[in-house]
C-alpha cells in the first residue's frame, strides 16, 4: 500500500499549526462534540478533547507482544503515536446502554425505548485500520437484515477526521490486511502531520464545511513530498505479517488441530484481546430493575467469547475449556467473520497483541497451524 | 445463499427497533405434560396483532421484566392470526417465572424472529417429521399446514420419540392428525403399564417405515443434538442425501437478530441463519465438540 492512489475528486491543502488549533472552536461551533486521543492512566485513550493542549503532544507508544509503554519524542507531535486500547467502538457500541424499558401499569407491563440524547461525534486522530474497523462494524450493525438503533443514532452524523500514520509500532500488520497505514476512504477529512502543519485532504460535503472556516494554503511541491515521505515511513516499518492466502479455509479445515491445546496452555481466557479489539461487537443482556421491581431496563453490554458462561446453554457450557475458546474467536475474527460479513473481522492493528498479558500473538498463532497443516 | 431467510418481524412497534419488546397478553394456559404447558398469547395492540405473521419453525422471544427472555418456537397454526401458541418446558430462569403467570397476565414479545421449514420443496414429496421430546412442537405448525394443504404433497408420516408414554405431547390431537392423512408413529424410551407401542429411539422408526421412497421424501428433524444427528445418519445410509433432510437447531440466544454473538456455530447465527438448517449445511459443524 505504498501508493499514492487518492481519487481526483479528493481536494488537498495544508492546514498550518496554528489553523489546526482553531479546529476544535470550529468544530464546537458546528455542534460537535470531539472525541480524540488523550494520555490517561498510562495510555493513550479516546475521551472528549475541549482544546488542541488535550492531545499527546510529544508522546509515542512502544508496542511489543505483551507491552505497551507511552515514552517521549524528541518534537512536539501530535499524533506521533500509533493505537492504543481503546477503539472508536466505545462511542458508537456503547460498553453499557440501555435496550428497552418496562413499566408495570394496570394494564400490565408497557415497554418504551430510552430517548437518548445524541450528541453529534466529530472524531479526531482515526487511523487507516480504525477506518477499516469502522466499516466492518457498520456492515455488522447496519448492513443486516436488522440494524441496531443504538449504533445507527450515533453513527448517523459522525464526522471522521482520519491521521495517516506517519510511524507503525511493531505490533501492526495492516499492509497483511489491507487495511492501512495509508487512509483510503471512509472519512470526511485526512490530516498528514508535518512538523508545521497538516495536509489535509476533503473528502466528502460534511469535510469541506470544517475547512473552509478555517484559513488554508495551497499545497506546496515540498509539502506534498515531505506528507509522501511521513507515510512512507509507517510503511517501511511494518514488519509483522499475517498471510491471509486461503486462511478461511486453511482455519476451518484445522479445527481439531493439537495446536489449540497449545495455545490453551498460555492463553489466560482474559477477555483482554476482545476487548481492545475495534470490531469485537458480542454482549450480552441484562436486566436492571429497581427497588420495586415494578421498573425494569435492559441493559447491553460488552462480552466475550472467552467468558466462561458465554456458551451457555441447557445447564451447561458448550465452550467449556479455552482451547474451544480461543479457536471460537481465532476462527470466527479471521474465518468465519468472513461467512457472515464477506470480510476479514481483524484489521490488522495489533491491539490484541499488544495487550494480552502473555503476549500471545495470532500472527504467529496462524503461521504455526499453516505449518502444521502443510507438514 | 440463505434460501428461507428471517422475515422481519410485520408489526408496526418493533419494526424499527428490533431490541423493543411488544407487550402480550396470556389468554389461556393448557397443561401438557409434567413441565410443559402450552401459552396462548395475544399482542395487546389490536394493529400489531393482526398484522402478526409467521412460519413454521420460526420463534419469539418472550421476555419476563426481571428474570429475561427466553427463545420459544410457535406451536400453533400458523393461519391463526389473531393469538399465538407457544408450548414451554419450565427448565431455566425465564420459563420458570413464565410457569409462575396467569391468565390475563402480560409479559414482553419480540418476533418473529429465524428460518422456517422448507415446506415449498415439499410439494409433490414425501414428508417425514422426526421429533424427539420437546421437539414437536416446533413441528406442529407443519402439520398443521401439511393438513390443510394435504392434496399437495404425498405420504406424511410423523415419528415422534418420548421419553415415556406419560411424556408424549398433544396425544388428543392424534386421531385427528391421522384421519387428516398423516401416518402418526410414536416410541418411548421407557415402557409404562399399559403401553403397547414401540420402544427405542427414534432412528429405529425411521428404518422400520414401510414403503420408503428416499429419492422423493423431505425429512425435518427436531429434537436433541444427538438425536437428529443418528436420524440424520439413518436416513442418509437408507438413501436420502443430506439436500433432502432439515434439523432444527439450538444456543443461547440473547439478541435474535445476529448482533449479539451468542448462538454462533461456525459461521452460523443460529438466531437468524437458522434455526431451521439444511443439513449439509450445518452438520459439519454439529459434528465438532465445543465449537
Amino acid at each position: 500500500m505504498s501508493q499514492e492512489p487518492q481519487t481526483e475528486e479528493v481536494r488537498s491543502c495544508f492546514l498550518s499549526n496554528k489553523q489546526f488549533e482553531k479546529l476544535f472552536e470550529i468544530l464546537y461551533g458546528l455542534d460537535y462534540e470531539v472525541i480524540g486521543p488523550i494520555i490517561d492512566q498510562g495510555a493513550i485513550t479516546y475521551d472528549r478533547l475541549t482544546s488542541v493542549n488535550d492531545l499527546p503532544r510529544g508522546w509515542t507508544d512502544v508496542q511489543e507482544p505483551g507491552k505497551y509503554r507511552l515514552q517521549e519524542r524528541d518534537d512536539d507531535a501530535l499524533f506521533g503515536y500509533v493505537v492504543g486500547p481503546h477503539s472508536w467502538k466505545k462511542h458508537l457500541f456503547p460498553p453499557v446502554s440501555t435496550l428497552s424499558v418496562a413499566d408495570r401499569t394496570e394494564e400490565g407491563w408497557q415497554f418504551s425505548e430510552v430517548e437518548e440524547d445524541r450528541p453529534k461525534l466529530a472524531f479526531l486522530g482515526v487511523r487507516a485500520c480504525e477506518l477499516a474497523a469502522l466499516k466492518i462494524q457498520d456492515r455488522v450493525f447496519l448492513g443486516g437484515a436488522y440494524v441496531d438503533p443504538i449504533y445507527q443514532g450515533r453513527r448517523a452524523e459522525t464526522l471522521i477526521i482520519a491521521v495517516n500514520c506517519t510511524q507503525a509500532a511493531a505490533t501492526c500488520f495492516c499492509t497483511s490486511m489491507n487495511t492501512g497505514p495509508r487512509c483510503q476512504s471512509g472519512f470526511d477529512l485526512a490530516l498528514t502531520e508535518l512538523t508545521d502543519g497538516f495536509v489535509v485532504e476533503v473528502a466528502t460535503p460534511a469535510g469541506e464545511t470544517v475547512i473552509q472556516a478555517l484559513k488554508t494554503q495551497e499545497l506546496s511541491d515540498e509539502q506534498l513530498t515531505q506528507a509522501s515521505a511521513a507515510r512512507q515511513q509507517a510503511v517501511d516499518q511494518i514488519e509483522r505479517e499475517l498471510d491471509t492466502t486461503d486462511i478461511h479455509d486453511l482455519l476451518m479445515s484445522n479445527l481439531e488441530s493439537s495446536h489449540w491445546d497449545d495455545v490453551a496452555e498460555r492463553c489466560l481466557s482474559c477477555t483482554n484481546c476482545t476487548m481492545v479489539c475495534p470490531t469485537c461487537f458480542c454482549s450480552s443482556v441484562e436486566e436492571v430493575s429497581d427497588l420495586t421491581g415494578d421498573h425494569v431496563e435492559r441493559q447491553r453490554m460488552w462480552d466475550s467469547c472467552f467468558n466462561m458462561n458465554f456458551s451457555y446453554m441447557n445447564g451447561g457450557l458448550v465452550r467449556n475449556n479455552i482451547r474451544n475458546r480461543y479457536r471460537q474467536w481465532l476462527t470466527h475474527k479471521l474465518a468465519t467473520w468472513i461467512d457472515q460479513f464477506g470480510t476479514s473481522g481483524c484489521v490488522g492493528c495489533g491491539r490484541c497483541i499488544s495487550w494480552c498479558p502473555v503476549g500471545i500473538d495470532l500472527t504467529q498463532e496462524v503461521a504455526a497451524i499453516r505449518k502444521d497443516g502443510e507438514t | 445463499m440463505n434460501s428461507c431467510s428471517a422475515t422481519t418481524g410485520g408489526d408496526g412497534n418493533s419494526a424499527n427497533n428490533p431490541w423493543l419488546p411488544q407487550s402480550a397478553v396470556i389468554r389461556s394456559i393448557s397443561a401438557e405434560v409434567r413441565d410443559v404447558a402450552t401459552y396462548q398469547l395475544a399482542l395487546t395492540d389490536p394493529a400489531a396483532a393482526a398484522a402478526y405473521r409467521f412460519q413454521p419453525g420460526q420463534f419469539n422471544m418472550l421476555y419476563v421484566p426481571g428474570a429475561g427472555e427466553s427463545a420459544i418456537s410457535m406451536s400453533g397454526n400458523p393461519e391463526t392470526h389473531d393469538s399465538l401458541l407457544h408450548t414451554i418446558r419450565f427448565a431455566g430462569n425465564v420459563t420458570r417465572s413464565i410457569a409462575g403467570m396467569k391468565v390475563g397476565d402480560t409479559l414482553g414479545l419480540r418476533g418473529p424472529f429465524g428460518t422456517s421449514w422448507p415446506l415449498e420443496s415439499c410439494v409433490g414429496q414425501d414428508v417425514i417429521l422426526v421429533a424427539g421430546g420437546i421437539g414437536l412442537p416446533p413441528l406442529r405448525p407443519v402439520i398443521y399446514r401439511l393438513l390443510a394443504e394435504r392434496q399437495r404433497y404425498g405420504r406424511l408420516h410423523l415419528l415422534y420419540g418420548a421419553r415415556s408414554p406419560e411424556m408424549r405431547l398433544y396425544t388428543e390431537e392424534y386421531e385427528q392428525w391421522s384421519e387428516g392423512g398423516l401416518d402418526v408413529r410414536q416410541t418411548v424410551d421407557r415402557s409404562s403399564p399399559g403401553w403397547h407401542g414401540n420402544l427405542g429411539v427414534v432412528p429405529l422408526l425411521l428404518e422400520r417405515l414401510p414403503a420408503f421412497d428416499p429419492a422423493r421424501t423431505v425429512l425435518m428433524i427436531c429434537g436433541p443434538d444427538l438425536m437428529m444427528r443418528f436420524t440424520a445418519r439413518a436416513a442418509l445410509q437408507m438413501g436420502m442425501t443430506a439436500e433432502q433432510i432439515w434439523v432444527s437447531t439450538e444456543r443461547n440466544m440473547q439478541c435474535a437478530v445476529g448482533l449479539c454473538g451468542h448462538c454462533q456455530l461456525g459461521p452460523e447465527f443460529i438466531c437468524k441463519d437458522g434455526p431451521v438448517f439444511r443439513y449439509d449445511r450445518i452438520s459439519p459443524y454439529m459434528k465438532v465438540e465445543g465449537l
